[in-house]
């Protein structure tokens, strides 16, 4: 049985892999594409002479793309089955616009990575299979597309995955499995196909609709950043609400329950929960990601930008951050750059230290760098202006993330995670951390 | 038993109510399109929750075609009054009316909405603009980002568009810039009436099943009203029917229907085959890019 979760997923793949085809089918064969877009498709399909109906005129939706036949831009899309919610963030494919896929990998759940059969593992892979690592997606499905191209050759598919298994456990990835499909006939996309019998696993759906989520609150440490103080003034129509003091957020991680000891960072103050608020009444307890208003005893100067946080494993409280970015700016990043650090509810001035290395994917290593340009991922020291309460990103998405912003244009220039994520993972799933753990 | 787990509805509410609180605290001068229609009921509904108690840090607008339904404004006016929130109306028939935009052959006025609105948020000095747009309404919409930049002139430069990364909204902006704010991106039209039932909103009465004379036009049921008159040829027959969207009555169709009460439009929606602007928008059918390009230009 279903859960009825949201799931967010998000694909990437190289250009032509056939990801817009691939969308495509798994929108037409969950029934999620309607009558008049399907006749819009036919339609455009006929007008280009094609034969069939070009599933990925589904998903193309500026008219740069489809003047270009390309995608340029993170699409989002949307569909059920009885079992689960889906939101697809369909990321283009193209090296220039690698910042699509870590956009659509920062909040995804699953990360379908789409390799042409014929071509197996090519250069885009081992990029968006790193952009799953660092961003700690929780897993990874490598789709190995086209295999009707192929003549559906178990052998060839075996070999591209233990190519993939590989690159993985090098680059840290949590989770991944491969799957062979074909998107332009739907083999094994939502139907199981019968020309891959040598094949048990489940259906790219089927994996979608069952995959665990780990999702449960209680495994995580309480975090709360406050975005807002709700206060309301006399005079308003809040009636019994004169004297009222709330904290509002989202809950980032973990649990909060009534009477619980919390500490407020950065200051480091102890108090105590006196109440959960929604518009909906009172609540016992909250967890992630919960919206709900925090109230306490204690009469403290909190306001947004704070962290209320459990008192113990508290965060580093901090203004030399050591850090992962995703440099996702035409200009190039060098030491010495000021900018503005936004992370949480909390947003600082920056200034970046040193520059220690850039990732090379082929073979995966840190090399030496003094700057970083477009799509590259490197370590860098920041000096903050104020503190931060930050945890590692590889044990906090929600907490651990932060962005790069430029003062002057207000452009997002990196996506940041504070210390080594995919350093971590790789510690965490290599044979000695195992045997020493 | 407890669970700890958001079921579908219920996450999107706390990420809608996340992205209000995030623009309340971060814009000086935020304002929230209001129509009537339920994706802005449902926004509006979610800004309510999410500064409660307090009231609503701010006001409402409303960009009148001047064609629209009477009942929809008399509800747009009961629901302000309830909740105590200013309402701000950008009046496009006075644009019409003293020539500073002109009749469109068709007669409809969505289109024309683009230049009041552009003016509405000038002259009050908006810097952030919530509308109720979903990504899955149209495929220009689908790369719409939660918030999402406009410059000095309201273009949209959907080739130009900011990294979203995370839940890490980022509003920052230059003079004469604003910010176009989409808490209800991640819904659908299955998930704002499912909120609807949950949440028991009340929604203006053309939403469900109700007598009407009408006439087909282009697969369409339209009204007949003062801006909407059969052509010859076009019969004219009193249905059963219901709204799908509100907008301008000239090219808003109807759907034929006898769903009155929420659990019976549900059922319906999720058996539809039809988007919900495919059955019932005449000026998004004008062309394959017709949204973006409206879009490009400052409209909703
Ligand atoms: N034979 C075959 N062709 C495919 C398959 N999937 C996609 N294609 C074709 O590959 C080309 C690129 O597909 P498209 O979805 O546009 O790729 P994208 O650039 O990754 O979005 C198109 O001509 C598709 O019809 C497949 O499974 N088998």
């Amino acid at each position: 049985m279903g859960d009825g979760t949201l799931l967010r997923l998000a694909t990437a793949g190289s250009v032509d892999d056939g990801k817009s085809t691939l969308v495509g089918r798994l929108l037409h064969d969950t029934r999620s594409v309607l009558a008049d877009q399907l006749e819009a498709v036919e339609r455009v399909s006929r007008d280009r002479g094609l034969d069939r109906a070009d599933l990925a005129l589904l998903t193309d939706g500026l008219r740069a793309e489809r003047e270009q036949g390309i995608t340029i831009d993170v699409a989002y899309r949307y569909f059920a089955t009885a079992r689960r919610t889906f939101v697809l963030a369909d990321c283009p494919g193209h090296v220039q616009y690698t910042r699509n896929t870590v956009t659509g990998a920062s909040t995804a759940d699953v990360v379908v990575v789409l390799v042409d059969a014929r071509n197996g593992v090519v250069e885009q892979t081992r990029r968006h299979l790193a952009v799953a690592a660092l961003l700690r997606v929780p897993h990874v499905v490598l789709a190995v597309n086209k295999i009707d191209l192929v003549g559906f050759d178990q052998a060839w598919v075996t070999a591209i995955a233990k190519e993939v298994a590989g690159l993985a456990e090098e680059l840290g990835v949590l989770d991944v499995r491969t799957l062979p499909v074909s998107a332009l006939d739907g083999d094994n996309v939502v139907t199981r196909s019968e020309r891959t019998p040598w094949y048990d696993g489940p259906t790219l759906l089927e994996y979608l609709e069952t995959v665990p989520l780990d999702v449960d609150p209680r495994h995580e440490t309480f975090r709360f950043p406050v975005q807002y103080v709700l206060r309301p003034q006399s005079g308003d129509r809040s009636g019994g609400h004169r004297d009222y003091r709330a904290y509002a957020g989202q809950v980032a991680t973990g649990v909060v329950r009534v009477g619980d000891e919390v500490v407020v960072l950065p200051s480091g103050r102890r108090t105590t929960v006196a109440g959960l608020d929604t518009a909906d009444g009172p609540l016992d307890q909250a967890f992630a990601p919960q919206s709900v208003a925090v109230r306490l005893t204690d009469d403290l100067d909190v306001s947004r930008g704070d962290l209320l946080a459990h008192p113990e494993g508290t965060p580093a409280v901090t203004q030399d951050l050591e850090a992962t970015v995703c440099w996702l700016a035409e200009r190039e990043l060098r030491p010495g750059a000021r900018l503005l650090l936004k992370h949480g509810t909390r947003t600082v001035r920056a200034v970046v230290r040193e520059i220690r290395s850039r990732l090379e994917l082929d073979p995966v290593a840190g090399s030496p760098a003094q700057s970083l340009a477009l799509n590259d991922i490197g370590r860098v020291v920041l000096r903050l202006a104020a503190p931060v309460a930050a945890d590692p990103y590889a044990v906090s998405r929600r907490t651990g993330s932060f962005l790069l912003i430029d003062d002057h244009d207000g452009w997002t220039l990196a996506a940041g995670m504070v210390g080594d994520p995919m350093g971590e993972g790789r510690r965490r799933c290599s044979p000695e951390a195992a045997t020493s753990a | 038993m407890t669970t700890y787990v958001l079921d579908g509805v219920e996450a999107l509410e706390s990420e809608g109510i996340h992205v209000l609180r995030e623009v309340a605290a971060e814009f000086e001068r935020p304002v929230l399109l209001f129509s009537g229609g339920k994706d802005s009921v449902v926004m509006l509904h979610l800004a309510r929750k999410a500064f409660w108690p307090a009231p609503v840090p701010f006001p409402v607008l409303h960009v009148d075609t001047g064609h629209t339904f009477p009942e929809v404004l008399a509800y747009r006016d009961a629901t302000v009054e309830r909740l105590g929130v200013r309402l701000l109306v950008a009046d496009v028939g006075s644009y019409v009316a003293d020539g500073r935009l002109r009749e469109r052959a068709d007669g409809t006025r969505n289109p024309l909405q683009t230049v009041p609105l552009l003016d509405a948020i000038a002259e009050h000095r908006f810097d952030a603009v919530f509308g109720g747009g979903r990504r899955d309404e149209e495929k220009a919409r689908a790369k719409e980002r939660i918030l999402s930049l406009r410059d000095e002139f309201g273009q949209w430069d959907p080739r130009n568009q900011r990294p979203e990364l995370w839940s890490l909204y980022n509003g920052r902006h230059r003079p004469g810039e604003h910010v176009r704010v989409f808490p209800l991106s991640n819904w659908t039209e299955l998930d704002v009436w499912r909120y609807v039932r949950q949440e028991r909103i009340e929604l203006p009465p053309i939403y469900f099943a109700h007598r009407r004379r009408v006439f087909l036009r282009d697969g369409m049921w339209l009204a007949e009203g003062p801006w909407s008159r059969p052509r010859p040829g076009e019969e004219v027959a009193e249905c059963t029917v219901r709204y799908r969207t509100v907008g301008d009555m000239s090219c808003t169709g109807a759907v034929l229907s006898e769903a009155v009460s929420v659990d019976e439009v549900l059922a319906e929606v999720a058996a539809s085959r039809l988007t919900e602007r495919g059955a019932t928008r005449a000026d998004d059918r004008l062309s394959e890019a017709a949204m973006e390009d409206r879009k490009r230009e400052g409209y909703f």
